[in-house]
């Protein structure tokens, strides 16, 4: 059974075709990219993927479970986490506070009013090892606000893989960073993806990250599937030089 | 460095909780008295549960008044027609308060921003010419009149709390201090957290698989019931109930504390309220035209400390 499986999906806005019939397999533990020129849906087809609005027509199955009408927060408790293009986060809070909302919101406490000792140590351990994974432990009472780009992206992975997903899905991870901190969050997403436990699907523009993580790539080019394949092959192929450098005259 | 943030919170409590023990002492030697605190507590609370929705769920209310009017009437309503049982007349204002906010709460909360204010704003007016126009029932412009604050029956002994003004004082300070610690409760609870989440960012907490309108129309709801028993103890205090305390006009007094004591702060509108009753009290002395220079002032403090009074201060400790 795959992780995620998109049958024929589109969404259209008025005259506008955003995305225009994408099939899309991903197999469990693969790290897939999703790339294409401006424009091309990427984006409006991570929000289709994340129930941030019904498609127009089309199914998405995740994990078996048919998906397709569901609204975010069920989707999230089925076990799928996103970050966004632009960073969101809780900026005035710590932290530790941003993945405790997190966290508690995967186990079940979100609409509690009263919790005991042993279910507050339970989360509060389960931050510390997220703060853990992705290195911000010495930044845990820093204002999340106050941090830099590159610790704020970390934050928000880690509000993602607090919520124990099985499918990350990733908007342009490295949007706005410097080489330093690319190369931080690039080896970040492998380790998540080398651990196992994670399906990863991301949307990235910066080509050496994706031809650094990816199993397989996606090209999208206005709202149609243009071409899926390893990177090699990807590299190769006529139709997707055209589509970022132009037809040749 | 958290340690000292502690200490500092705790010195802030032991204030507030000192100042408000004492009021009955040290409020006629500054020229004030002790009803004017029983007012000041009975606003803050109101200014308190409409804060509970802005200041940490990130919702304005602008109709809130309209379930404090509910509140006073409830309370009204019991003492007059049911039984002479202060208590009583508390759980019924409160309930009356909280249960028509969880009914109309149920049809606000899908809309956001200003159409949510302008839909609570529809709302509260709608109880507002309710209660004006229904004289047989509520007495209409001249409210309901006919019953008074009962004796406290302990069993054993009974205490005054109708002519004995700091007897009163006490025991609205308990029910503020009741309110006020299960306030507390929910806002460190991981309901709380979520809340919080919401007023950060609303998208951010639907993708953590916060369920939002639900989340919004309990925080509403938990929000009317506290609006409604700070309107039964109002009626309590008036020993009346005024339909101008379900008008919008109320509802914009209440933000106003709100925003002028700090509405990120959980203590923030308690100083807006007392700053806010104390100008209305020594102004309108004065002037019948008071307002204009609450109004003033409310407009430089939104100019110049758009946190609020506690918000100032708080950063000056901090600092």
């Amino acid at each position: 059974m795959n992780a995620l499986e998109i049958d024929n999906i589109s969404k259209r806005f008025g005259s506008l075709v955003a995305v225009g019939g994408v099939s899309l397999s991903v197999a469990k533990g693969e790290l897939r990219a999703i790339i294409g020129p401006n424009g091309a849906g990427k984006t409006t087809f991570f929000n289709l993927i994340s129930g941030f609005f019904p498609p127009t027509t089309g199914k998405i199955v995740f994990d078996g479970v048919d998906a397709t009408l569901l609204p975010a927060h069920r989707r999230v408790e089925l076990g799928m986490a996103r970050t966004f293009q632009v960073t969101e986060i809780f900026p005035e809070l710590t932290v530790f506070d941003n993945l405790r909302i997190a966290t508690e919101a995967a186990n079940g406490c979100r609409l509690r009013f009263w919790m005991s000792r042993e279910q507050n140590l339970k989360i509060e351990r389960l931050v510390d090892e997220t703060l853990e994974l992705v290195g911000l432990r010495a930044k845990a009472y820093r204002l999340v606000g106050e941090l830099s780009h590159g610790d704020q992206r970390a934050a928000e992975i880690a509000m993602a893989l607090s919520l124990r997903p099985h499918l990350i899905l990733l908007d342009e991870p490295t949007a706005g960073m410097g080489d330093q901190e690319t190369f931080e969050v690039t080896k970040l997403i492998r380790r998540l993806h080398q651990s196992g436990n994670f399906t990863i699907v991301l949307i990235e523009h910066d080509m050496r990250v994706v031809f650094h993580l990816a199993d397989k790539i996606t090209v999208l080019d206005r709202g149609r599937l243009l071409a899926e394949g390893t990177p090699q092959s990807i590299a190769a192929n006529h139709a997707v030089q055209e589509a970022y450098l132009g037809k040749a005259a | 460095m958290k340690a000292g943030e502690n200490s500092r919170k705790l010195l802030a409590l032991a204030l507030i909780w000192a100042a408000l023990l004492l009021a009955p002492f040290w409020m006629p030697p500054l020229g004030g008295y002790t009803a004017l605190g029983t007012r000041v507590l009975v606003l803050a609370l109101a200014a308190m549960s409409v804060n509970f929705l802005l200041g940490f769920t990130g919702v304005l209310s602008f109709g809130h008044a309209a379930y404090f009017g509910l509140g006073a009437y409830g309370a009204g309503f019991a003492l007059k027609f049911l039984a002479p049982s202060t208590p009583l007349s508390l759980i019924c204002g409160t309930l009356l308060g909280g249960l028509a906010g969880a009914v109309l709460g149920a049809l606000i909360v899908r809309r956001r921003g200003v159409y949510f204010a302008m839909v609570t704003i529809a709302f509260g007016q709608v109880f507002y010419y309710i209660a004006f126009q229904w004289s047989s029932l509520t007495g209409g412009d001249d409210g309901l009149r006919g019953f008074s604050r009962q004796p406290l029956d302990f069993g054993l002994f009974s205490v005054d709390i109708l002519s004995n003004t700091d007897a009163f004082y006490y025991f609205v300070l308990f029910c503020f201090a009741v309110a006020v610690a299960v306030m507390g409760f929910i806002l460190g609870s991981p309901f709380g957290r979520s809340m919080i989440a919401i007023r950060e960012n609303e998208r951010r907490a639907r993708f953590l698989g916060i369920p939002i309108e639900r989340h919004i129309w309990i925080a509403f709801t938990l929000s009317c019931f506290f609006m409604g028993f700070a309107g039964a103890l109002y009626a309590l205090l008036n020993n009346f109930a005024d339909p101008r305390g379900l008008h919008y006009s109320q509802s914009g007094d209440f933000v106003m504390m709100a925003v002028m004591g700090g509405m990120r702060n959980f203590w923030g509108p308690l100083l807006g309220a007392a700053v806010f009753v104390v100008l209305q009290d020594y102004l309108s002395s004065i002037t019948v035209n008071w307002m204009s220079f609450v109004g003033m002032l409310f407009v430089a403090m939104v100019l110049f400390f758009p946190r609020g009074l506690l918000g100032v201060l708080a950063r000056r400790s901090a600092a």
